[in-house]
């Protein structure tokens, strides 16, 4: 039941927000393509309800366009807008059941016969029987259901979604990002997906945008931006980076040449974002490989010489932790493929790389390596 | 991760039941709170109820000199009313024009405190109630002076020609109807505001995001979320307007009486106990049937 035209892609161009003179979003642009399935990935407090909120029509941009195709929506009132919000805090209407809280969408529009729809979504959303429930005698993952279940039925062009899943245990978890991703594919609605869980917004998403203090800090595929971040923030937030505080020192051919507390690395130009000054010299740490210290490591890696201060297993892989001569502890992830060396911790080893999988960010000039894991917001968590 | 966020959720269902010497004890303690309440009402409330009931049931006959007997006089109830139904409707009609106004200037009085006033809210609250502290009798006579001849309001509506050269407002029954309206009002507002106030405004937000223009979201959301409130609000304002004497008193002539004035004139006038009685429980059956049915409907209504 498509409701009008498509009316094509999303973007947000020059937006910004601030309440007093505090700035939530700071000159946003981006464009989500019109059917994609687009997630806005960010600490607690960056912006991303704001950014919704703004889409849908419920906070008044203080510049700035939203525009959806060719028409500016940023001033039109939310009930005229055909975009629809699944509320971070469900907003159910407490004084309705489940039955009419789904039909609501339908009914202010005028449509009689809702019947049909709503047990079809009810039941998409595994809340057959809950019809004559009120809000108030379900779980908090029902709930949440419920709320997705009145939104999806109006079919609106974009679809903003609010931590949809934040309350659900991990296997109704997984099965309703599949669910929501088969329903986006099928309906080809603009889904802008708002979480605090990177795994998600990297299984489920078309493109991921990185937010980071009201700013968008890198906007792509989920591998293009795990694979070669554009930030230390984006490096550190998704997934998890060793950044080597370094300095430019040169180039050779295709290749970057830094140092770093005596030691040279080349990466090459392609990986970096910054081709002079202070840098971070970045590798993953499951793109490091870790041998005995008397081992020759393979011609035309990078390595790095230390030794081995923790040890753990984690099943699927060993996670180390290895002291440099300067005193930074990197993080080096062993798959437990059986072939690997296990080492012990007071051990010397040495850590290297294939060039092509370091990348360079550039950096402020005081800032120190930055290695130690970035703790992963609980899923789940927010504000 | 997210498995383990949730396990503090569902622990709490677990506790055990407290033990059963306990729980007895604890059945036994909303009674106990009763006793002072239901103590006083039975001395002060019901034992007069029964001992009006039978003063309207006395010999009709009989005076405060001579002594009354209670001769089951039930014909007292059709007497009384046959002399005074239009008093008896005018209560009603006019206690029920006060509330409609008092609705339509009290909704939104109690929406706008509670929803938009932001750090004024408190001080508008106290305006509301100020006026309740100064006695119910100076209030009205201060609308006397308002409304008097020769005041400035009428003074204004003459010369916009909404009253004649000789038209008043005192003593007519829209003097009487805007004075409970004005007495009554905080009464209505008071219920009305505690309910706006816990309405949580991102279920408007909701409703506005589900296509629902300010005004179904009005009539969808805000208003059956009220309720409780409204339904409070239109009994304490609407029962003691209906048995008002004080504002037909002095602001109208006998011509505005209401049932009030009647049964005033009757216990302290008159001296006809067994009329006075009889128009009393007529007015409390006749207000507790409207009540109930009131209530009925605004229960059950479908509020979709
Ligand atoms: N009405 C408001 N008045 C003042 N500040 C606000 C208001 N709404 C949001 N903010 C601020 O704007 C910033 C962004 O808020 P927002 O709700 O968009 O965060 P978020 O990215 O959705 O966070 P979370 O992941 O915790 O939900 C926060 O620092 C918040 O305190
Ligand atoms: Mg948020």
């Amino acid at each position: 039941m498509a409701r009008e035209t498509p009316a094509g892609d999303l973007r947000l161009a020059n937006l910004t927000k601030t309440f007093g003179a505090f700035t939530a979003v700071d000159d946003l642009s981006l464009t989500v393509p019109q059917g994609s399935f687009f997630a806005l990935l960010g600490a607690s407090g960056c912006g991303k309800t704001t950014t919704l909120r703004m889409v849908a029509g419920l906070e008044e941009p203080t510049s700035g366009q939203v525009l959806l195709g060719d028409r500016d929506i940023a001033r039109l009132r939310p009930y005229k807008r055909p975009v629809n919000t699944v509320f971070q805090s469900y907003a159910l209407f407490p004084h309705l059941d489940i039955f009419e809280n789904v039909a609501f969408g339908l009914r202010r529009r005028g449509i009689r016969s809702v019947d049909g729809q709503v047990r079809q979504m009810l039941s998409l959303v595994q809340l057959d029987g809950y019809e004559r429930r009120r809000p108030a005698q379900l779980s908090g993952g029902q709930q949440q259901r419920v709320a997705l279940a009145r939104a999806l039925i109006n079919h609106p062009q974009v679809l903003l979604l609010d931590e949809p899943l934040g309350a659900l245990d991990l296997k109704l978890r997984r099965q309703m990002q599949i669910e929501l991703k088969r329903i986006q594919t099928e309906v080809g609605i603009t889904f802008v997906h708002v979480t605090h869980d990177q795994e998600e917004a990297m299984t489920m998403a078309d493109t991921v945008a990185v937010m980071n203090a009201g700013r968008i800090d890198q906007l792509g595929a989920p591998a293009e931006i795990y694979e070669f971040p554009a930030t230390a923030f984006v490096a550190n937030f998704l997934g998890q980076s060793n950044l080597i505080a370094c300095d430019v020192s040169g180039g050779s051919g295709d290749d970057l040449l830094v140092t770093a507390h005596g030691a040279r690395f080349s990466v090459p130009a392609g990986r970096s974002r910054t081709d002079n000054g202070p840098v971070f010299l970045g590798v993953r740490p499951e793109k490091l490989h870790l041998v005995g210290a008397a081992v020759q490591v393979p011609g035309g890696s990078q390595h790095l010489e230390g030794v081995v201060t923790d040890a753990s297993y984690v099943g699927v892989s060993t996670q180390y932790l290895l002291r440099t001569g300067w005193g930074t502890e990197l993080s080096v992830f062993v798959a437990n493929s059986g072939a690997q060396q296990r080492f012990a911790v007071g051990e010397r080893a040495v850590a290297y790389w294939d060039p092509q999988h370091a990348f360079l960010l550039g950096r402020d000039a005081d800032e120190p390596d930055r290695t130690t894991p970035v703790l992963d917001e609980p899923v789940g968590a927010s504000s | 991760m997210s498995a383990l966020a949730h396990v503090p959720i569902g622990s709490g269902q677990s506790a055990s039941p407290p033990p059963a010497a306990r729980s007895g004890r604890y059945r036994l303690l909303p009674y106990l709170l009763l006793l002072p309440g239901a103590a006083w009402l039975v001395l002060f409330f019901a034992v007069p109820l029964v001992q009006l009931a039978a003063a309207s049931l006395y010999d009709p006959t009989g005076s405060i000199s001579t002594g009354y007997v209670l001769t089951w006089a039930f014909d007292n109830y059709p007497t009384a009313l046959r002399a005074y139904w239009p008093q008896f409707a005018r209560s009603f009609l006019y206690a029920g024009i006060a509330l409609v106004l008092a609705l339509l200037m009290g909704y939104p009085l109690a929406y706008a405190i509670a929803q938009k006033a932001g750090r004024w809210k408190n001080l508008l609250l106290v305006c509301v109630i100020a006026p309740m502290f100064t006695s119910f009798l100076v209030r009205t006579l201060a609308w006397k002076t308002i409304l008097s001849d020769n005041g400035w309001l009428v003074g204004l509506l003459r010369d916009v020609h909404l009253l004649g050269p000789d038209g008043r407002l005192l003593a007519t029954p829209i003097a009487v109807v805007l004075g409970l309206t004005y007495n009554f009002l905080p009464f209505l507002v008071l219920p009305l505001y505690a309910s706006l106030e816990r309405l949580d405004y991102r279920l408007l937000e909701a409703s506005s995001d589900l296509y629902a223009s300010p005004l179904k979201t009005f009539r969808r959301v805000t208003l059956p979320l009220s309720m409780p409130g409204l339904i409070a609000g239109t009994l304490l304002f609407f029962i003691p307007a209906t048995g008002d004497y004080i504002n037909a008193e002095l602001l109208g002539t006998p011509n505005e009486y209401m049932i009030g004035n009647v049964i005033d004139s009757a216990f302290l006038v008159r001296l006809d106990y067994p009329q006075g009685a009889a128009l009393s429980f007529l007015l409390m059956s006749t207000i507790l049937a409207v009540v109930f049915v009131y209530l009925r409907r605004a229960g059950t209504e479908e509020v979709l």
